[in-house]
């Protein structure tokens, strides 16, 4: 059976692409057949993260309308089996996803893949409702950081009773939080909100902690998904956080200041 | 400045559970507003029109409040009348 998730927040800027390139990666390098969509219409950018802008011939709303075939908009990956992207139309036209046109074909992707991940645009507007109606389960990106607290908070009610599950009174939606941007050495000092702070205010279940990494402008800067730099904290944490989404039990890492060596103080090597 | 207020000033002051504190308070604020039912605020402009009818008031002088108890709902009214 497909699963359809989202990938969303409410604010701006905290990773949902980067989360939603990141998780897609992960769950096709485990052998799922996984399509990730971005829904962010007028603003594409997870073909810019995925690195697969020049191949953009066809998008979602092309396929929506009927100027092309699901197959022919889906953009395989170069890198990995059994991963494609269908992107955001550049149009200008805020309507061109309508309701029964997402329903349609996301229900065709269901058809084909394991996993649909959808890319959420910001906000609370269409495009954000849209990319969560038709969702199973629920990816809530976070920043330890209030307003982006707040913002998930309204996601979660808006996911709790404008999803397509709770307008039809199915069991509801289930909601993981992703904390990203995580910093242990200002958790520490108190600086920051604690990933336990987090899920007592929200009370969702953390699926993952991405460290305040190098890693990912690094990743985006190349347009490799993080999760293939697999070296690095953050490709290691996503790379946790998806094991937790098909259901292993895996503990957290990169919660504790990480003590750096004699030789890394001495030459301030940082990765 | 005195040596103490210095070494008051060089304590860290621990902004994260502010921001907690904060986020609580709002959020369980919210929560209660996304439980209330749509046809509220409809409603209480209804009744004001209604009460308009035979005296004058503000739409501020009436307050809607829906207080849930377990298996029952209390829908509270509160109009305030003008002085004669």
């Amino acid at each position: 059976m497909s699963k359809i998730i989202v990938v969303t927040s409410g604010k701006g800027g905290v990773g949902k692409t980067t989360t939603s390139a990141a998780v897609g990666t992960g769950l096709a390098l485990r052998g799922h057949k996984t399509v990730i969509v971005d829904f962010d219409v007028g603003l594409r950018n997870l073909d810019l993260i995925m690195g697969c802008e020049r191949r953009v011939v066809y998008d979602f709303v092309n396929v929506i309308n009927g100027e092309a075939t699901l197959n022919q908009a889906l953009i395989k990956d170069k890198r990995i089996e059994n991963l494609y992207i269908l992107a955001a139309s550049q149009t200008r036209d805020k309507d061109a996803l309508t309701l029964e046109g997402v329903e349609k074909i996301i229900t065709e992707l269901a058809e084909q893949f394991e996993y649909v991940i959808c890319d959420s645009p910001a906000g609370i507007e269409k495009g954000a409702h849209l990319a969560m109606y038709l969702a199973d389960e629920a990816i809530v990106v976070t920043n330890p950081e209030v307003s982006s607290v707040r913002d998930s908070d309204r996601m979660l009610g808006l996911l709790s009773s404008k999803s397509k599950r709770a307008v039809e009174g199915r069991e509801p939606v289930s909601e993981h939080l992703l904390l990203t941007r995580y910093s242990p050495e200002r958790v520490a000092r108190g600086e920051m909100l604690s990933v336990e702070d987090v899920e007592e205010i929200l009370s969702i279940q953390m699926i993952g902690v991405i460290p305040e990494s190098q890693a990912v402008l690094k990743a985006s800067n190349q347009g490799v998904p993080v999760i293939l730099d697999e070296e690095s904290d953050a490709g290691q944490a996503y790379s946790d956080a998806v094991d937790r989404l098909l259901g292993k039990e895996v503990p957290h890492r990169f919660l504790e200041i990480q003590k750096k060596g004699f030789l890394q103080r001495m030459f301030g090597g940082k990765e | 400045m005195s040596i103490l207020d210095f070494l008051r000033s060089r304590k860290k002051s621990p902004t994260a559970s502010m921001a907690k504190e904060r986020l609580q308070i709002i959020v369980a604020h919210e929560r209660g507003q996304r439980d209330e039912p749509d046809y509220l605020p409809a409603l209480q402009k209804e009744l004001v029109e209604v009460i308009r009818k035979y005296v004058n008031i503000d739409q501020d002088q009436v307050q809607v409040a829906l207080e849930n108890q377990g298996s029952c709902s209390i829908l509270e009214l509160n109009i305030t009348l003008p002085d004669r």
